[in-house]
Formats: structure tokens, C-alpha cells, sequence
């Protein structure tokens, strides 16, 4: 799994402009992997189950679970999915390259919304390994 | 809906501080509004904040009071049973805490415990119905009659409605939202979109329009707000804004502050204004920017305005 702060610059890189589905699995994946990064750091296993055919979207749920503020950020995950799918399913649409950058936006936000709430929790400088580090000095 | 036109027609109007203060142009804008469209505005007298976001963090059940304060004093201080109340903090508080009273033992205990202290009645469950300026302009007023009323317009300016997280969030505090017919979405709101749409706009499709602005930790965390605020901004961009709309004084500063230190800090420039929608209904009414306070507003967005021949 990359570190909350390589997600951060893949995101911040040019995205691949041939294959508009590959790009899009690719930002629903850093999406997948930044809650990935939030359950870790609250001691829990990442599930593989799938919410209404996405991880995404369960994982979102698991993360939510006894942080209900973490809810801000479920509709930025559902547009992660509706962004997916519009792709997906249309990639010869005449709109797919405002599509795909519309997708990277919404991605950015969960990460930018959960890699902040993680910081401002002290839950680690975005590499699970300084949180020990941050415990101890608290 | 007659019954919620009446009963919205004459409103006690809890303004909060942040419209005395950096939302000022949002105060005087809904005035200028209700002034044209005939609702009254009845202020609150020797109100009190509602617990924002400070007092909620430190101890829930405090801000449960001071909202259950400004409720009761609309209540049983001036006869009034509907509460307006524009800012989004606010909004979100007072539902909260008429939930918590309904639902929590504990809250109503602390209520009672603290309203005797401070010599005034008690708050009850159900006493008052809190709305937004949003339900207030959509019911109290009318679409149909909105529509008659338009002078100008705003001819189709492309806005992004912008809504926040607390308009909709937690679900549970807004038993009447997701019902179906005329109600509220809480994943996908839609009354701003409603009632800009009616005044002439073009609402363009924006993905964040529920996304975090990173509002709580502005001065903690600034950093990370001005990232969250540019995305949203670049989102309205992409999206092809003209303007974002938005309804909550927290936003609304947020944004207008961010995106100018988006442009010092990160060298990321953004373009796209920054106007409260009720600001933008009243141009759309026919009242002058002045009016509306337009100049009152960081984000510069009269030379756009006049452009378009819409201030």
C-alpha cells in the first residue's frame, strides 16, 4: 500500500490521457487506499466487502463507525463511484476528459479531507509508522 | 403547503453572530429580501450564541442549552413558533438540541437544571419548528409567486450551489429532509439550485457542493483549509462557474479567504466568485448590488455582475 503521502502526489500528477477507464479504477483506488489509511490508523482491518457493488463505499462505512463527523466526507465517496461509473460505462462520451477531471477533483477532496482529519487527530504524519512516535510524545 | 406559507410569513429571525459580524452581507441581504417580498422578520431579542462549534466540543449538553435558550425565548418570549435562522451553524445547533431534548434525558435534565438557574421557562420539545432562509423564501413565499416576482433575472449566470456539510449532516437532526415529494435531500440538496434556478440561473453540475470546506480547522490547520477550499474551488471552475452560491457564513468566509491564500501560499489562482444566494435573489428581484451588499463581500464579483447586466 503506498504511503498517505505518495497518494497525495499521484494525485497531484498528470493522469494518464489513453485509457480514461484505467484512470478512473486508478483515482477509485487512491480513493480506496486513503480509508484504508484512516481504519488503520484506528486499529481496524480495511474490509473487502463491497457496499452496493463498491469497497469504496464500504469502507467509508467502516471508517464512519463511531466517528460520525467522518459522514462529511460520504457523498465526496459516492461521487467517487458516480464519477467511476459515468466513465465506465460511457468512455467515448464526448464529455469524458471534464468528466475525468471532475473525478480527480472529487478524489483529491477525500484525501484531502481525511489525510487533514488524520493529522489534526494526531493519528500520524501520514505514514502509519510515526504513530507510535506521536502516542509516545503525547 | 398554504399551511407552511402562512406559517412561515411572519418568522422570529435568529440572525447568530457570524451575520453581525464577517457575514454581514448575508444579514443584510435576507433583510432586503423579506423587505421585498413581504415576510416578516422578527428579531429575537437578548439572544445568545448557539453553542457553534467550541462550546459542542468541550460539552454537548451546554450547547443543547444555549440553543434551547434562544428557542424558548422565541417561544415563550415573543408567541413565536417558527425560527429562521440563515447560518448554517446555527441551523444545525438548534436542530440538534431540539433532538436532544426530545430524544435525551440527560439534555432535558440539563436544560431544566440550567434554564431555572438563568430564570427563564424551559425549553420543550417541539415548542418551536426551526427552518433555514432556504425553506423560508421556498415555502414562505412560494416558487410560483418567486417566479412572478423576478425582475431581470440573472440571466443565466452558471452558479454552483454550495451547501456545506451542516445543511444536511447529521441525517437524524432533520427528520422532515429525505421524505420524499418537496423535501429536502440530504445527499443530494437541491432547494438553493431550486430557487436560483427560478431567479434565472444556470445551475452547472457540482460534485462538492456537500464536500467539508475544512471550516472547523481554519485557524488550526490552515494549511489543510486552504487545500480543501482551492479543490472546491477548482471543482466550480471545471464545472464551469461563473459564481458559487453558497449558505453558510463559514463557507462563505472560508472560501473568500482561501482562495486568496491559495493564491499567496500555493501560487494557485482561481477565478470564480463568491456570493450568497441571497444576495443573488435579490438582484434577481431587482435590487441594486448596494442593496444586496455586494461591495461588502471579499470576493469581488461586481465587475462580473455589472458584465452581465445583472447589478
Amino acid at each position: 500500500m503506498r504511503s498517505v503521502a505518495d497518494i497525495g502526489k499521484a494525485l497531484d500528477a498528470p493522469l494518464p490521457p489513453s485509457d480514461p477507464v484505467a484512470a478512473a479504477t486508478f483515482l477509485l483506488f487512491s480513493g480506496e487506499e486513503i480509508l484504508e489509511h484512516w481504519l488503520l490508523a484506528h486499529d481496524k482491518a480495511p474490509t473487502d466487502e463491497l457496499k452496493e457493488g463498491f469497497r469504496v463505499l464500504a469502507l467509508h462505512r467502516q471508517g464512519a463507525r463511531g466517528d460520525p463527523s467522518f459522514n462529511a466526507c460520504r457523498e465526496t465517496a459516492r461521487e467517487l463511484v458516480y464519477h467511476y461509473n459515468l466513465i465506465r460505462l460511457e468512455p467515448e462520451h464526448q464529455d469524458m476528459p471534464k468528466r475525468l477531471v471532475m473525478m480527480l477533483l472529487v478524489a483529491k477532496h477525500l484525501y484531502l479531507f481525511v489525510s487533514g482529519k488524520m493529522e489534526v487527530a494526531g493519528l500520524g504524519e501520514f505514514c502509519c509508522s510515526s504513530k507510535p512516535i506521536r502516542l509516545n510524545s503525547a | 403547503m398554504p399551511e407552511r406559507k402562512e406559517k412561515y410569513k411572519k418568522v422570529a429571525y435568529y440572525h447568530g453572530c457570524a451575520l453581525e459580524g464577517t457575514a454581514q452581507p448575508y444579514n443584510t441581504s435576507t433583510r432586503a429580501i423579506a423587505k421585498k417580498l413581504d415576510l416578516e422578520l422578527v428579531d429575537i431579542e437578548n439572544w445568545n450564541c448557539c453553542g457553534a462549534m467550541e462550546v459542542k466540543n468541550i460539552d454537548p449538553e451546554i450547547q443543547t442549552y444555549l440553543s434551547s435558550r434562544v428557542m424558548s425565548l422565541a417561544h415563550n418570549g415573543m408567541g413565536q413558533d417558527v425560527v429562521m435562522a440563515p447560518c448554517n451553524g446555527c441551523y444545525h445547533n438548534l436542530k440538534k438540541a431540539e433532538y436532544d431534548i426530545a430524544n435525551s434525558k440527560k439534555s432535558r435534565d440539563v436544560v431544566k437544571k440550567i434554564s431555572a438557574k438563568a430564570d427563564h421557562p424551559v425549553y420543550e420539545a417541539g415548542q418551536v419548528e426551526t427552518i433555514h432562509a432556504l425553506d423560508w423564501i421556498k415555502f414562505g413565499y412560494g416558487e410560483e409567486e418567486l417566479k412572478a416576482k423576478i425582475k431581470g433575472g440573472l440571466k443565466g449566470l452558471k452558479v454552483a450551489n454550495y451547501y456545506g456539510c451542516m445543511y444536511t449532516r447529521p441525517r437524524h437532526i432533520f427528520p422532515e429532509k429525505d421524505q420524499g415529494g418537496d423535501s429536502e435531500s440530504t445527499s443530494q440538496p437541491h432547494y438553493m439550485d431550486d430557487l436560483l434556478e427560478i431567479a434565472g440561473a444556470v445551475n452547472v453540475e457540482f460534485p462538492l457542493k456537500t464536500a467539508c470546506c475544512g471550516g472547523a480547522h481554519t485557524l488550526s490547520d490552515s494549511d489543510t483549509s486552504t487545500r480543501l477550499v482551492l479543490n472546491i474551488l477548482q471543482a466550480a471552475e471545471a464545472a464551469g462557474a461563473d459564481v458559487i452560491a453558497t449558505e453558510c457564513p463559514t463557507c462563505h468566509s472560508g472560501l473568500e479567504m482561501h482562495q486568496i491564500r491559495a493564491l499567496k501560499r500555493l501560487s494557485k489562482e482561481t477565478n470564480v466568485k463568491i456570493v450568497y444566494f441571497t444576495q443573488l435573489l435579490g438582484l434577481a428581484l431587482g435590487l441594486s448590488a448596494r442593496k444586496v451588499g455586494i461591495h461588502e463581500n471579499v470576493s469581488n464579483s461586481i465587475p462580473l455582475l455589472k458584465s452581465r447586466k445583472i447589478a
